[in-house]
Formats: C-alpha cells, structure tokens, sequence
C-alpha cells in the first residue's frame, strides 16, 4: 500500500515534510525492483543538496541505483542503522528504511512532487 | 589439424543444417561486402609443432641466459619449486574463465580468497583485491582510489619510488588535473621534512616505497601520522618478499598497500606476466578497484565463495565503475598463493634473511675494492647501492662479457648518477658467484 | 573445502631453499622489522599439492567441459604454446637486460618474437604499427582511448565525449572515464546493431572517438560500418575497434580495412592463450601509420643491419603503460598459435567459429526466443523471456546446465537483450558436443514448461548449490 502522507517522485523517492524538515527514502516498488539490498551509501551529515541532485547510492547485488533528493535542503540527521542492516530498506522501506533528514529549504521544491494518488496512477502506467 | 574436430562430411550437414546447400562455407560470410574484404591477408602457410619448436628454439640462442643475475630493481631472480609449476599447469585451473558461475568454479575462487588472506597477513592489511596487471598499474590504481576516497587531488610521490613506476603514473594521469609533486630522497630516505613541507588539505595521497628503488629501507610510521591528521592517505609499495622480516604497510598505518607480485613465484619472462596485488583497509573496499572474492554459505549451509562487491565493477558500473579491469593476473595471484604455500611460513622468514645474509656479504665484498663506495647512509635489504669510480655503464659492458649482469645503472633514470650501480642479491647467488662478482669487479676497474 | 590455512600445524616444513653460504649478518634495528611472522600456510610438499589438486577439480574447464561463454572465446589451449613459453631461454630473461649497455644484443631472439607478432597482428587486422605493451583487452583499450587524447591534442583540440553502443562491454565506457572522457551511449535499432540515425545526432565536434565491436555483442556483424567510419572521419572523430569478436572474421575482414584507426585485439580469446582463471591475457593495440608517434614507449625497431633494438626517443608517445614490452609469455604463446596455424588456419578458425555458433542458433531457434536472428557470427543470443514467464530465469538454465557437465554460457549480457543468454560455442568443439548441447538445452525448455519449480535445486551436483550473494554482500568476508 502506498502510504497517502508521503509525497513522491518518478524515481521512486519518497518524502515526508513536517516543519520545515523532510525525511526521504525509497519506495516499496522501488526495493521490489532492485532485489535484496547490500549496501546504501549515505550522504553526509551537514551537506546541501538540491532538490534531483544524487545524494544517496543503493547497491544490491547485481546493480547500483543512485537516489536523487526530491527536496532541496541540508543533511541533519543520516540513518546509520542502514550501514550495518541494509535490508531494512527492503523490510520497511517506509519506516525504518529511511535514509536521511534535511533541512528543507522555502524552495524546497516540494509542489513538484506528486501525492499518493498520482504515483500510484504513475505506477500503473509503468507496469502497462 | 589447427584444432578443429569437424570434419568434412560433418561440416557439410551441418551447413545443410543452417540452409546452406552448396556446402560452401563462405556463405556464412555473405552480410560482408565485397568492398569490406581484406586487401591483403599474407601470412605465412602454417607449420608443424616440430617446426616452430626448431625455429623458436632458435631464436631463445640469440638471448643471453647463462647469467648471474646482480640485477633486480624490482624484479627479482627467485627460486621457483618444481611443485608450483605442477599444480598450475592442472588444466582445470588455467583453461578455466573468470569464476562468474561461482558453483563450477570453486576451485579458482577458493584459491583467490586464500590468496586475499596470504596478502593480507604478509602485508598486514584488512582487505584484498583479487590481483591487478603489475606493481605499477597497481600503484596507479592505488593513486585514484586515495583520490575517491579523499574528494581530493594532489599526490606527493617519493623519489625513492621505482622510476618506471612514476613514469607509468605520469602517462595514465596525463589527461585528468592531478597535481603531482615529486620529493627526492635524502640521505637514502624519505625526505621528512620535504614531504611535511607539501602535504596540505587538498593532499589525496603520499606515496612510498620500502625497500625504495635504492635499496634503503625505512619506517614510514611518522609519515602516516603526520599524512592522516592532514586527511591524506598513506600509499605504500612494498617488495613482497622483503616483508619475511621487514616491518610491514599495515604496522606503518598505511592506508593502501601496493606491490609487484613477481618474486611470489613468477618467472621473470622478459616482464611478464606479473602480478599486481593490492590490500587496504576494511572500510575502503568499496572504492577498490578489481574483482573481490568473498565467503558465504549455500542453502544446505555449506561454506562456498564468490566473486563479491561487484557493483564496484565495469560490468555492472560501466563508466562509474571503480577501475576498467576486467581480465586480471588470476593465474600468477594463484602462482603466488602456491609459492608461499610451499615457502610456508617459516621459510619466508627464512627466505628473507638468507636473501639480507648474502646482500650483506656482497656489500661487504664489493665494498673493499679500492674505488668503490657501499651507501650505507640507511639500512638495506637484498638490494643496495654502489658508488663507483667510474661509469656504471662500462662497468657493465665489461661484467656482461663474464656473464655476469652487475646491476643496474641508476644514471638511466637519476640525472648525475651515472656513477652508480644497483646490485640485488637473492637467495640463488652462491658465495662463489659473489666472490666471481667481487673479482670481475675489481679487475674491471683495475686492470 | 577447508581453507589450506587450516590444514597448517606449526613445525611443519615445506620447500628447502638455497644454502646460506656465507655468514649470517647483523640483525636489522628492530625499528625497521615486522614484530610477527606472517601467518602464511604451513604445509609439507605433499599436502600442499593434494590441497591444490583437490581444489581444480572444482573447476570447470576448456579441457574438461564445453564452456560456451559468450564474448570469451573459449576454445582450446594449445599445449605445445605452454611448452614454448617455459622454455627457459625465454622465461629467464630479466626485462631490464636490455636497457643495459650492450643489453639489447643479448636479447635479440625476444625482441624478434616482439617484432614477428607486431608484422603478424598487423596483417591479421589490417594495421601499420602494434604495441605489445596492454596487460588485458581492458588495458588495451585504456590505451586507445589515451591515444584518442593524445592525437586530439597533437591537434590542439580538447574533446569532450566518447561514442559507444549500449551493446558494448562494460569495459568500453569505464576505459573511456578513467581516461577523461564523458560516455554517450548509444541505442541498439531493430536489426540488433547501433541507431545510425542516432549515432549522427550524437557525432559532434566534441565526440573525440568512437568504441565498437564488430560483429558486436549480439554476434552481428554491421555491413553499414564503414558509413560509420566515414562519418566518425568527417566529425574528426577516431574508429576504435574492441578486438573480443575478432575470432569470427580473421581472413574475412580487417578492422584496418573496415575503417578503424585503432584496435585492441585480446591474444587470450582469439589466439589460443589460456584464460587461466580470468587472466593473464593480452590486449595489444594496432594504429594506422599516423597514430603511430603516439604508441607508448619503449618500441622494438628494426636497424638497419637486421638487429633489434628498444627505442625509448619517442616524444609524441604517450608514454609508459606498462613497466616492459606486456605479458611476454603469454605474447610469445600467440606468436606460436599463429606460427603453428598460418593464414589459411587462422581463416578456417573463423570459418569454423562461425559455422559452429549458426548451427547451434539453427537447432535452438524453434525452442527459445533469439531477439536478433539475422546475420549472426561466432555467437548469438537468445532469450530466456518465454522460460521466464513460467518462473524459469536465465540464470536457472544455467545451473541447470552445470548439472549436465556443461558450463553456462554469459547470461544477463548484453544488456539490452532481456534474459539474455549468449552462446559462442568456438571452432574446437565437435559436431557431438554440439549435439549435446542441443539437447540439454531443449530437454530444459521442456522442463520449464512441464516442471519450472524443478529448477530451484539446480545445481544438485556441484561442490556447493546455490550460493547467497546477498549474505557474501553484506557480511564482506574477504579474508581468513
């Protein structure tokens, strides 16, 4: 299911935004696509990063998937528990698969985005 | 004949197979144009074993191979048991490919994670590649994965790095901004203060050498320390052999270990093939260029290996990958892997002395002939430097003409060094052909 | 197996060395030591070979299996070329004897087997000078990709891109990185070869070369190559050639005449060579004449009075790539390949090549999808899409195919082909072995639709099944 509080981005990227702070990771359809999770490596804690710009790479075994920022802001707070259980990111990847937290930006860029019900229809079009 | 089985009638069903009735092979080739054919293809008819065997035969008598070898400069004249050209002369090893389906090639990927494991205890490192071409492609490999890691890019070489190795990193990096500073040695080290004066916040990596080209060994250890409160890695290119006694890149703090695998078995061959290995710490190994084998289990439990981490790799990462290497040096990591087998651990240490033992008669024998200067302004290992009282190179000519390659003339790649030799001594040179030398020597300069 | 480490007791003494001869000399300043001996194996000779012949015979090889790995060209290994290459009149030879004084005299019959391959490459493919000097086909087209720049540069031009077929190795774009450039890939059209229409959008004064396999990936040889060469030319772009599907057109065509400037061929696939576990190999590069001042240092010449000597003046080089001349021996070993074939034996290779692959794709067609069936060469890929929609990958063909003594071919590869399956089954496999093949490939296309779930077990007959790459992934033990 698709949770209806998240915000969404056509390469599966999530956000969830509350006063000014955005938590982002990837969707349930994406972890399906890539496989068993190995390895995520992180952004750094302090970096600013713009909204669709690479922040994070997510490596199973046989591939590499970069994951873009669906916001523009600073790095606050990174999920280090992925570094020693990345499969968290394929068991929950709505919840304790997060991968960071940014300071959001007035320009977040967050209107840009599309809300459960469009990525949702958008899903359906790719599976057609 | 030329190895193919099929023979004519076969060869015409099997065109009849395909829809070729005429039996003809060419049309096999119809989609190439008559334009596209080749202008010219004149090579010679081909011969039997017998043949090339008598004309090869010939040609190895126009090399000069009954020689002493006092030459090494990082390639070294080593014993070679019988044993290991017996185990990898087994079909099942050397007609194998890349392991890629890992339950039909357990044996190639054992053996790379047992060799892993040799390089990193002899090393004193976490964690190894599964080879590189040489100890120079190594060591460039080690450069740009210092510049990964690090975001950043200038590299301080020591001058005490073997010279073709500096070459090769200038020729690879010629077309990236990596800006290179060169420190000579002084007093037969690394120059402390020097590298002090250069190393700063934009520093990706230092890279070292021990024993160096000269021969000198040192401690690298304060190096590290200073390198890494400045966030640079330390690089260290080692001679595999000299770690039977020599402190190793691990208890310098090096963060990268590089090295030419060649005195691990390998025949010396007119260079190559080689081996370049590489080890580095644990929590750089995703920025390692090569493949990785790694243990894991199968569904019953059993303990199997794989080639791991492979994200890193041009199969997977194209131009993102880590390194363009795809064929390896498998063959010689394995050839490396059974020469310290058979070494074992006490006979590497044992190797090691032996080989520091016969240098250091050699010095000492050299050294008392009038004219001729041992630098000794630091310790050595199996190879040192001579101050002759004339040119290096005539001294040569001379020796060559005994059978004896004296060493070689540092003057070839050190401007106002053409007065010195570098001599090497492995454990195969006997007293006598070091009392040979010394004699040879003297005569040379002297009568 | 257990780990040769664990087989290790202390005491126990493997190969004598030399005698120490001479007195023993002082200890090192302890500064300068290692505080512990290394913990390599500690094994008697006889165990130490059991452990090793143990090990190979958990491999599959050319010698004991059908290995039709696609794109590798695994075909037989000559054993007279490893007898040459121990001879010790070569394998001793120390590589800097020839920078010494008078050194070159005392090597001439190296030198010569380096110059009689170079003359032989260059006829083979249709080029004017060759270097030895790349380890690997990988290295060799790093090498190319340099001699790109540096001829670029000669111009006083700085270009930006390089132009590859999304068919092409991984190794094409990642040579074309580490070496400074930015990738333009482009796409496969409906007859399995690169979108000219395409390739002319992407073919701008910043394309600086362009990497190619002809026949490509797919086995398809591209008859409108030349086109693409002429219009590369006109761009001021350089034709570079992936040597890997050389072993289907030898006699046949020469990139040299298809209109490449530059090619790598790899020794160890066309040539005979043995893979040895996935190298060494050797990967030398071919120029047209005016590339030629770009090779790498040092080059074999020719005098005048017929010796040989080491140039090393060469100012336009782009340098040094390798410490000596490459894999001498494994140089030495196709040097004997082509000696022993000749040109007519080497044109019947590729015949041979060919005829095997199109006789396989002939028996297979009716029982797998083959995407791009026209026109192939030594090799071909089919589809595993039609096995995958009941639950049968192409990765379960292939462990399947482990348990019929047969090892897989390249699965996955190219990209651009769904459950790709890439056969080249090379002119040394009989007619039988073919047969056999065919069979077991179309008992699994039966087995697939009658019992895909059998498939899960498969492999039940190798040393370990199925092994877990997620758990080698994340757990990263990399060393005893």
């Amino acid at each position: 299911m698709i949770p209806q509080d998240l915000k969404y981005t056509k390469e599966h990227e999530w956000v969830r935004v509350e006063d000014g702070e955005a938590v982002v990771g990837i969707t349930e359809y994406a972890q399906s696509e890539l496989g068993d999770i190995t390895f995520v490596e992180l952004p750094e804690k302090g970096k600013r990063i713009e909204q669709s710009e690479n922040m994070a790479t997510v490596e199973s075994v046989k591939a590499a998937s970069e994951v873009y920022s669906p916001v523009s802001g600073e790095v606050i707070e990174v999920n280090e528990a992925l570094t020693d259980a990345p499969g968290e990111m394929n068991r929950s990847s709505y919840d304790k698969g997060w991968i960071c937290r940014l300071r959001v930006d007035d320009a977040g860029g967050i209107e840009s985005l599309m809300d459960a019900a469009a990525y949702e229809n958008y899903l359906k079009e790719l599976k057609q | 004949m030329n190895y193919i089985p099929n023979a004519e009638g076969d060869v015409k069903e099997m065109l009849g197979a395909i829809g070729i009735g005429t039996g003809d092979m060419e049309e096999l080739f119809r989609i190439i144009p008559p334009a596209l054919r080749p202008l010219s293809f004149n090579l010679p008819p081909g011969s039997s074993e017998f043949d090339v065997e008598k004309y090869l035969r010939g040609l190895g008598r126009k090399n000069l191979t009954e020689l002493v070898y006092f030459i090494g400069g990082g390639f070294y004249d080593h014993y070679i048991p019988a044993a290991l050209d017996a185990i990898v002369s087994r079909s099942e090893f050397y007609t194998a490919y890349t392991p890629y389906q890992p339950e039909a090639s357990q044996g190639t990927l054992q053996a790379i994670y047992e060799y892993q494991s040799c390089i990193c205890r002899l090393t004193g490192m976490e964690a190894a590649n599964a080879s590189l071409y040489d100890g120079g492609t190594a060591l460039y490999e080690a450069a740009m994965m210092a510049i990964r890691i690090t975001g950043r890019n200038k590299i301080i070489m020591d001058g005490g790095v073997n010279p073709i190795y500096r070459k090769m990193m200038y020729s690879y990096t010629s077309n990236l901004s990596i800006d290179f500073s060169e420190i000579p040695v002084s007093h037969g080290q690394s120059d402390r203060g020097m590298i002090d004066e250069y190393l700063d916040d934009s520093t990706a990596a230092v890279i070292l050498q021990n024993p160096n080209f000269f021969g000198a060994i040192d401690d690298h250890s304060d190096i590290s320390e200073k390198c890494h409160k400045a966030g640079a890695l330390v690089i260290e290119s080692v001679y595999p052999v000299s770690l039977g006694l020599l402190k190793t890149p691990g208890e310098m703090d090096a963060d990268i270990a590089v090295g030419e695998g060649q005195s691990l078995g390998m025949p010396l061959s007119f260079g190559g093939p080689y081996l370049g290995f590489m080890a580095a710490r644990k929590k750089f190994v995703r920025k390692m260029p090569g493949r990785i084998a790694g243990a894991t289990t199968d569904g019953k439990g059993r303990v199997g290996y794989v080639l791991t981490l492979q994200t890193r790799e041009q199969h997977i990462r194209r131009e993102k990958a880590t390194s363009n290497i795809c064929s390896n040096q498998a063959l010689c990591a394995l050839r490396a892997l059974v020469y310290m087998s058979l070494i074992g651990k006490q006979g590497f240490v044992e190797l090691a002395r032996i080989c520091r033992d016969k240098a250091e008669y050699a010095g000492q024998k050299l050294g008392k002939i009038k004219g001729v200067e041992v630098k000794r302004s630091a310790p050595t290992f199996n190879e040192f430097t001579l101050k002759l009282p004339g040119s290096a190179d005539k001294v040569i000519g001379k020796l060559l003409d005994k059978g004896i390659v004296a060493g070689f003339p540092l003057g070839r790649y050190y401007a106002d060094m053409e007065d010195y030799l570098l001599v090497a001594v492995t454990e195969k040179r006997t007293e006598r052909e070091i009392t040979m030398f010394a004699d040879a020597l003297e005569e040379a300069l002297w009568s | 197996m257990e780990l040769i480490f664990r087989r290790s007791g202390p005491g126990k003494e493997g190969v004598r060395l030399p005698a120490r001869d001479c007195p023993p000399a002082g200890a090192i300043d302890p500064r300068y030591t290692r505080t512990e001996a290394a913990e390599l194996p500690g094994l008697s000779e006889p165990e130490v070979v059991r452990h090793f012949t143990r090990l190979s015979r958990m491999n599959f090889g050319v010698d004991s299996h059908f290995y039709p790995l696609g794109s590798c060209t695994m075909k037989y290994n000559p054993k007279f070329l490893e007898k040459i290459a121990n001879l010790e009149c070569f394998a001793s030879l120390h590589p800097l004897q020839p920078q010494l004084v008078k050194g070159a005299t005392l090597t001439q019959g190296a030198l010569e087997v380096i110059n009689g391959l170079e003359r032989a490459l260059c006829e083979i493919s249709g080029m004017d000078e060759f270097t030895t000097h790349p380890m690997a086909g990988a290295h060799g087209e790093l090498t190319g990709v340099m001699l790109i720049a540096a001829y670029h540069k000669s111009k006083g031009e700085r270009r930006k891109y390089i132009l590859i077929p999304d068919s092409g190795h991984g190794t094409n774009p990642a040579s074309a990185a580490i070496a400074g450039y930015e990738v333009r890939s482009i796409t496969t059209d409906e007859n399995g070869v690169m979108d000219i229409a395409e390739f002319e959008k992407a073919l701008d004064r910043e394309a600086a070369g362009v990497m190619l396999t002809c026949p490509n990936t797919l086995g398809i040889f591209n008859p409108r190559i030349k086109e693409i060469a002429d219009m590369a030319h006109e761009a001021g772009a350089l034709m570079y050639y992936d040597g890997a599907n050389l072993n289907a057109i030898m006699g046949k065509a020469r990139p040299g005449d298809l209109g490449f400037d530059i090619v790598h061929l790899n020794i160890h696939k066309t040539f005979g060579t043995p893979h040895g576990g996935g190298g060494p190999g050797a990967g030398p590069v071919g120029v047209k004449e005016y590339l030629a001042p770009f090779l790498p240092v040092s080059r074999v010449i020719k005098g005048t009075d017929g010796a040989f000597a080491l140039d090393y003046d060469r100012p336009f080089s782009i340098g040094y790539i390798a410490p000596f001349y490459g894999n001498f021996a494994v140089l030495l070993k196709a040097y004997v390949y082509i000696l022993l074939l000749g040109g007519e034996g080497l044109r019947r290779v590729s015949e041979h090549a060919v005829l095997n692959a199109n006789y396989l794709k002939s028996r297979l067609e009716h029982h797998y999808d083959i995407p791009y069936a026209e026109n192939c060469m030594h090799e071909f890929v089919i589809s595993a899409a039609r096995q995958a929609e009941r639950g049968v990958h192409a990765i379960d063909i292939a462990k399947a195919l482990i348990d019929r003594g047969i090892h897989p071919p390249t699965v996955y590869f190219p990209l651009n082909v769904k459950e790709a399956i890439m056969i080249e089954p090379t002119e040394t496999e009989s007619r039988e072995t073919l047969d056999r093949f065919i069979d077991v490939m179309i008992e699994l296309a039966g087995l697939a639709e009658k019992d895909p779930a059998a498939f899960r077990e498969f492999p039940k007959t190798a040393p370990v099944g199925r092994l877990d790459e997620v758990k080698a992934a994340r757990d990263m033990d990399l060393c005893a």
